[in-house]
């Protein structure tokens, strides 16, 4: 190779190189920080120190991001991270002891509760929010699903917008004849497991294929990777519907269907009506809670929960501290940050249990 | 004869030790001792860690075979909420969608192997292969993205196109009838034809390159045209290597996750029409590994092993194409 040649690919090595590192340093910081106060019940975060790793469930990314930033104001001397991935990724990574804390949407199974090493776990509700039914479908801008013709729109049985089915659900609506092209998540997600387990709740007869991260979709389905791939899919056809999680959703544009709750009102997705699924969601003893199917006049029936888990014995009593000093941090100054992250914060009763349970944990 | 004196030999004609450089008495012997040494164990370590990988999948990956059976691999249905986990859908796809890459690169390539030797004028043959080779370069994940980002939406109407016409025609409905999708199995052969083009370019190439050119002179001697010396001179003798070149392709083309995962569909379904959505088996691991647990995910492993089966049961049926054709090129059956 002439001498010419190989310094011009040196040179074009090294650009690419430079190229990497400034991308990678010039991280973008999230800009949804609020400026920290001592905490809100007179916590001391400034005594805490170490570094809290974490990972999970990327449907509380967001929020996570936001009250890491309001946590660093508080406490300098406290790192959180935290890395995503999926809830089952927070889940294995907990029970291996690779983070401190994980997020997940989903309960632990009883099968892997042996392969958490460090004992008994203990959930923490942060925020919920709802999943939109988004829909595209020229001409019209509000329609109302009953959950039984929601099964059967995903189920593949329900083929047209003007069935029967919807046309009852929209009286004096004028609907058209486009065939219905349903999105789903191609990559397995907690957003799915929540979506299919409120039809399993709730649609009775006319959804028979289950609940889970990933379910036997019919083949006219159209699958698409990630919230924001369901979204694009469901912008650029016409005639399309599928389940979004709402920050998603909100900042795609794209228009959602009411649901029918319980109560029998056909309710829009919003934080408001998120907040009003969790005030009279069923909530079991070590905390984790039903808000999908929720009985309340405004309540919207698919509002999804999500949790921190962290075991309950912190043999480390540093990390333990900053443990305990995140987790208050998230159920107090941390649940302002819910409402402009497109998250719904916890009732005030619900936040206190959780507040309570904190100090159930063993430190040292 | 002399060497040329541009040549940094050692003048050997007035060199009084000739084996100057070369070890003597019993350093020699520990030299070669040491070497085969260190190559012994190179060897096993590589064996001991595939075995390993073996070992590792399959005692991951038992649960879901003893759950599933023999339905493991003859079942179409693929439902984890209900415990049934059939990989039929997923080994078609996978065939199905390299299939039609073999189909659309192995022409495409050896083309442009013989276009770059026969055609090209010397002088533009190195800009002509780097082009080539740069295709290589190009990471799956990005032909993954401009597939489902670009190539997908545009290639649906011309797909549909086809169908509304082609697709009507008996015996050729079956296979481009019906439903054009932009993520179907034949954008992910597409993609994956793009991937193997310049594997099996670069091999061909090389080995076409090594047809002596005693051959070639003796064939135009006899009066032949280009093409028939290219059929009759310059294939035969290197049918061996571009079977082999292409089996590698095919290789990649079997396992590429990505960029496959990213424009196939994610639709588990058996069907001979090519332009509906499909899986293959490392799309469907790459998107469901993450949510996955318990029996779901040793199904997953499981039939990483399954691909790992087939990828070399077609590494062996290579091996024994290439041998039979390198005999018959050299005369012997």
């Amino acid at each position: 190779m002439s001498l010419t040649r190989r310094a011009t690919m040196l040179a074009a090595g090294l650009f690419a190189v430079f190229a990497l590192a400034a991308t990678a340093c010039g991280s973008s910081s999230n800009n949804n920080s609020t400026t920290g106060t001592t905490g809100g019940s007179g916590f001391d975060y400034s005594s805490l120190s170490g570094t809290l790793n974490g990972s999970g469930s990327t449907f509380q990314k967001d929020f996570n991001e936001a009250a890491i930033q309001g946590f660093s104001d508080v406490a300098q001397n406290v790192t959180v991270n935290y890395a995503g991935g999926g809830s089952g990724k927070g889940k294995t990574d907990l029970a291996n002891e690779v983070v401190q804390w994980a997020g997940t949407d989903s309960t632990i199974k009883s099968d892997q509760l042996s392969t958490f090493k460090g004992g008994t776990v203990l959930y923490f509700p942060t925020v919920a929010a709802p999943i939109t039914v988004s829909f595209n479908l020229s001409g019209v801008s509000k329609i109302q699903l009953s959950a039984s013709t929601l099964g059967g729109i995903f189920s593949g049985k329900i083929t047209k917008w003007n069935d029967s089915a919807i046309a009852a659900d929209n009286p004096g609506v004028s609907l058209p004849s486009t065939a219905i092209t349903v999105v789903h998540r191609s990559d397995g997600s907690g957003t799915t497991n929540q979506f299919t387990h409120y039809l399993t709740l709730a649609a009775g007869s006319s959804w028979a294929l289950g609940t889970g991260d990933t379910v036997n979709w019919p083949t006219s389905t159209k699958a698409a990777n990630g919230n924001p791939g369901v979204a694009q899919a469901v912008k650029a056809t016409d005639g399309a519907i599928g389940y979004v999680d709402y920050s998603t959703a909100v900042a795609s544009k794209l228009t959602f269907a009411s649901i029918k709750n319980k109560s029998g009102s056909y309710v829009a997705p919003s934080l408001d009506a998120a907040s009003a699924a969790l005030e009279t969601a069923q909530v079991n003893a070590n905390l984790t809670y039903l808000a999908l199917d929720a009985s309340g006049a405004d309540a919207y029936p698919i509002t999804a929960a999500t949790y921190v888990i962290v075991y309950q014995n912190q043999s480390d009593a540093t990390i333990g501290k900053a443990l305990q000093g995140w987790l208050h941090y998230l159920l107090t100054d941390g649940q302002a940050l819910a409402n402009p992250n497109n998250y719904a914060k916890l009732p005030a009763s619900l936040d206190q249990k959780a507040l309570a349970q904190i100090d159930t944990m063993k430190i040292g | 004869m002399t060497p040329p004196s541009d040549l940094q030999v050692s003048d050997r004609t007035t060199d009084p030790d000739p084996t100057r450089g070369l070890t003597r008495g019993g350093r020699a012997g520990r030299g070669d001792s040491v070497f085969r040494g260190v190559a012994l164990v190179a060897g096993l370590v590589v064996l001991a860690v595939l075995a390993l990988i073996v070992w590792a999948m399959f005692d991951k990956g038992r649960d879901a075979i003893r759950v599933s059976g023999i339905t493991f691999v003859t079942g179409d249905v693929w439902d984890p909420p209900n415990n049934t986990y059939g990989a039929l859908a997923f080994i078609y796809g996978t065939l199905l969608s390299s299939l039609i890459a073999l189909i659309l690169a192995v022409p495409v390539s050896i083309g442009i192997a013989l276009f770059t030797i026969e055609s090209v004028p010397r002088r533009l043959r190195r800009p002509v292969v780097s082009v080539i080779d740069l295709l290589a370069a190009v990471p799956s994940v990005v032909y993954g993205l401009w597939g489902i980002l670009v190539f997908a939406p545009a290639i649906q109407g011309f797909y549909q196109d086809i169908a509304d016409t082609v697709g009507t025609w008996p015996g050729f409905s079956a296979v481009f009838g019906g439903n054009a999708s932009g993520t179907s199995f034949m954008t992910a052969g597409i993609i994956l034809a793009l991937m193997m083009t310049p594997i099996v370019t670069s091999i061909s190439r090389e080995v076409i390159t090594t047809v002596p050119s005693a051959q070639r002179e003796a064939a135009y001697g006899m009066g032949a045209t280009r093409w028939e010396v290219i059929r009759h001179a310059v294939l035969p003798w290197s049918r061996g290597g571009i079977v082999g070149g292409v089996m590698l392709g095919l290789g990649r083309a079997l396992g590429e996750t990505i960029a496959v995962a990213l424009v196939i569909g994610s639709t588990a379904q058996i069907t001979s029409h090519v332009f509906l959505p499909g899986y293959s088996i490392a799309a469907v691991i790459a998107n469901e590994f993450g949510e996955s647990s318990g029996t779901h995910q040793s199904a997953l492993i499981a039939m990483g092993l399954l691909l790992f089966a087939i990828t070399i049961v077609v590494n062996i049926a290579a091996r024994s194409l290439v041998t039979r054709f390198d005999r018959r090129a050299q005369g012997v059956t």
